[in-house]
């Protein structure tokens, strides 16, 4: 992808209809957009849950969401060795089924981007790389900065930031958009192509809908090409309710300004199941245009052998068992 | 871009054992009729034919007032308040054990999609035989008045749109209070009722305290009529309730009638839009719009009137219509043809009188009773759609721009039975409820029902309270009252 040819600030200013970018004109623009009813959403977001998905829709659905994860390993203890497992995992899901698809992404450190990199070779399969002081976002901006530029130098394809909560909880909304759309500069590589900038906008942290609202149009004003729940490291991580309103959100910045921004849960989502109550929500919130891997993923580590168990399933018509899928990605150790 | 089929997920009917015919429930047993015909019960949804229910005559309608008015004087008027609880705990938890058996059936007889029979119709139903077992040994500390005592033997007629939970509504407060009930349900929709019969035996009931007789207008006549009847109970058209009351007019009968209602759901500028979107679908599209309550007249603030039917009409085209069966579908089958030419002929008339007609284009099925999503918009009050009640899946939008207006065109009906309020603000959500002639008020949700919460009407949609310590007192007299 190539540099954005819009400065954010200066879209901002004409969106808000501002001659200058101040944190009131974002206070007032973000506290100006409708509420969000707790009840009434997650009664929604339970009734998109009730959808019965089976037979072909439930085959189509697995085979969708495994091409939609960023499978990921995001801890302490990650070696080279952990990092060339998940890809070789990545690169063949299932040794069993030649036909099962590839997950969108790994999503690593960012000092393992070209351990991945190098064990993906030349599969169509990205790299993505948290960064800015992931998961707690708690660095001077020159060092979020060197964070970013490190990983895209490393190669990574995307990027997965982390807002500042601190700041947004306490209504310096400036500077949260300032840094995302600083690190979205950071993202542009040398030969002017850019990576693709995930924010993440922990969303277990900012507590209520109206906030995950406003963290969420905030992001997108300033240039995130996905919003993203969660780091995966704060519990609740990835809920039902809360990706309904980035949807909701992404549906209606679409409406607004004709671009396209995608959506990614994050955190505990581990079953087909859960993934399938994703995946009809986001038909029935944003609509099929963002039911592809371009627009939507799955943040997740162990939500693929589940899917893959599932989809042995479907293929033989009986539980294989865990033995029958191979293990060499999950945190589950 | 991928578009997501869901695959067809019916509900399987095997759970249901349907008799070719069915005779009458009089004095604890399914008998005969004494010159009564019969007439068949369909599936909207497939126009087959479910089985073949009993017209009853006049002389039905007599013996079953017979065997309540004995079920009264010898058993059940008698009967400790603790007992009666217990006969109505127990017919709670059949029907609890009972519940996709009851929830298919209903969706076959009615219409209504599974999801809706199995979520909200069934489970509301056995709630209220919990909710009123709980009442039954504590009438006297219900305060409504001195000795509570009941009225005798009550006579019932509910209509086709909510048959078991309607059916729920009229028997468990009747029961607790010590009553005797004849309870006709609607031509249309039987099934369920003579199902309930079976609960009855099942729960030993003593025979006669619950009487049904099916059958069309002359057997609710017959009912209306009957001179053995203390108190009647009737959901149904405001245009049957008017006959009612006239036919009781002088007689010591007493009586409930839940009516129509042309509800207004109220959308102001600072609603949390997503979830009001939300509200206007399950307050006018829930249950095919066959709600005496439904939000059929949404009034939204004239400032984000385009904003709120974009999002309304986006939000539409997912709505999934067809097999009622199917555990994804959201919008069933009209009830009956008579229905859907009722429905048809008001929204003809909507679109002659200029108002803008919208619907979502779905696909609907070859055979049986269908009506598409329908919005109008650019409705006025001189409307006959923003007048008249469509008893279908039609929406008419009117706007209003300050919150006096919207009081004003909320008010300006016959009918006052609901409405539902849009704010994020409290102090509006209390001066509105306050302003609003309707039984119940909703703020920020719709058609949210349960046992301990009244529900009832002013003017033209009728009178008296079902369900909460008010619905109660309907089924009593006291030494205060006579």
């Amino acid at each position: 992808m190539s540099a954005p040819s819009v400065d954010p600030t200066e879209r901002a200013r004409d969106l808000l209809g501002v001659s200058r970018l101040t944190n009131s004109a974002l206070t007032s623009w973000l506290h100006g957009l409708p509420g969000v009813d707790q009840v009434g959403c997650e009664g929604r977001a339970a009734g998109l849950g009730t959808r019965s998905i089976k037979t072909t829709s439930k085959a189509w659905a697995i085979d969708l969401a495994i091409s939609m994860i960023d499978l990921t390993t995001l801890e302490g203890a990650d070696t080279k060795g952990k990092v060339r497992g998940l890809a070789a995992k990545a690169l063949h899901p299932d040794v069993t089924d030649p036909s099962t698809p590839s997950p969108a992404a790994v999503c690593v450190y960012g000092d393992m981007v070209a351990t991945a990199r190098e064990a993906l070779g030349d599969a169509p399969i990205n790299v993505a790389a948290v960064a800015t002081a992931f998961p707690s976002g708690r660095a001077s901006m020159p060092v979020k900065l060197a964070d970013t530029r490190d990983a895209i130098k490393a190669g990574a394809d995307e990027i997965d930031m982390v807002i500042d909560r601190g700041a947004f909880l306490s209504g310096d909304y400036l500077r949260v958009f300032g840094e995302i759309a600083q690190v979205s500069e950071a993202c542009v590589r040398e030969d002017g192509t850019r990576a693709r900038l995930k924010v993440i906008m922990e969303t277990g942290e900012l507590v209520t809908y109206d906030n995950v609202r406003r963290a969420s149009w905030l992001s997108m004003l300033a240039g995130g090409d996905f919003i993203k729940t969660s780091t995966g490291k704060v519990s609740p991580a990835a809920t039902l309710p809360v990706t309904l309103i980035m949807l909701e959100a992404v549906r209606d910045w679409h409406d607004l300004t004709g671009e396209m921004v995608g959506v990614k849960p994050a955190g505990g989502i581990r079953t087909s199941k859960d993934a399938i109550k994703f995946l009809v929500t986001v038909s029935e919130i944003a609509g099929d245009d963002w039911l592809d891997p371009f627009w939507f993923r799955f943040g997740a580590s162990s939500l693929l052998n589940d899917l893959l168990l599932q989809r042995q399933r479907m293929r033989i018509g009986a539980y294989s068992g865990p033995d029958y899928i191979t293990d060499d990605s999950p945190s589950l150790y | 871009m991928a578009k997501f089929e869901y695959a067809p997920a019916p509900e399987s009917r095997a759970v249901v054992d349907l008799a070719p015919s069915y005779g009458l429930f009089i004095n604890g047993e399914f008998t005969e009729s004494q010159g009564g015909s019969a007439f068949k019960t369909v599936n909207p949804a497939t126009e087959e034919v479910l089985s073949e229910v009993t017209d009853a005559s006049a002389a039905d309608v007599d013996r079953a007032v017979a065997a309540a008015r004995r079920a009264y004087n010898g058993v059940w008027g008698r009967m400790s308040g603790a007992d009666r609880g217990k006969y109505l705990f127990r017919i709670a938890r059949i029907l609890q054990e009972r519940a996709r058996e009851f929830a298919v059936l209903e969706t076959l007889d009615n219409g209504k999609p599974i999801k809706e029979s199995r979520d909200v119709d069934v489970p509301l139903a056995a709630a209220h035989f919990f909710y009123h077992a709980g009442w039954a040994d504590k009438l006297e500390y219900a305060g409504l008045g001195t000795n509570p005592r009941a009225h005798g033997v009550v006579g019932q007629v509910i209509p086709w749109n909510f048959p078991l939970l309607m059916l729920a509504w009229k028997i468990a407060p009747a029961l607790a209070t010590g009553n005797t009930v004849v309870l006709k349900p609607a031509e249309t929709t039987p099934l369920t009722a003579l199902l309930f019969a079976d609960v009855v035996q099942q729960a030993d009931l003593p025979p006669g305290v619950v009487n049904i007789v099916t059958g069309a207008g002359g057997t609710g006549q017959a009912i209306v009529d009957h001179p053995d009847i203390d108190k009647l109970a009737f959901t149904g058209s405001t245009g049957v309730g008017k006959m009612i009351a006239r036919s009781i007019a002088g007689t010591r009968k007493k009586a409930t009638l839940e009516l129509g209602g042309k509800a207004a759901n109220i959308i102001f500028e600072d609603a949390a839009i997503d979830q009001a979107v939300e509200g206007i679908v399950n307050g006018i599209f829930f249950n095919q719009g066959h709600v005496c309550c439904a939000g059929s007249r949404l009034l939204v603030q004239e400032n984000i009137a385009e904003d709120v039917e974009r999002r309304l009409k986006r939000r539409l085209q997912t709505l999934r219509v067809g097999d009622p069966l199917d555990k994804n579908t959201d919008v069933g089958a009209i009830n009956s043809k008579a229905q859907l030419s009722r429905i048809t002929e008001l929204t003809d008339a909507g679109e002659a009188e200029g108002a803008e007609r919208w619907d979502n284009g779905c696909e609907l099925p070859a055979k049986g009773f269908w009506f598409r999503p329908t919005v109008f918009t650019g409705v006025s009050q001189g409307h006959r759609i923003a007048q008249e009640e469509i008893f279908g899946p039609v929406l008419s939008v009117l706007t209003f721009r300050t919150p006096q207006e919207a009081v004003a065109k909320a008010n300006n009906t016959p009918y006052g039975l609901s409405a539902g309020v849009w704010t994020e603000k409290g102090s509006r959500i209390l001066w509105m409820a306050d302003q609003l002639r309707a039984g119940v008020v909703w703020a920020n949700t719709f058609n949210k029902f349960d046992p301990t919460s009244p529900f009832g009407g002013y003017k033209e949609s009728g009178y008296g309270r079902e369900g909460g310590r008010h619905g109660l007192s309907a089924y009593v007299t006291t030494e205060s009252n006579g």
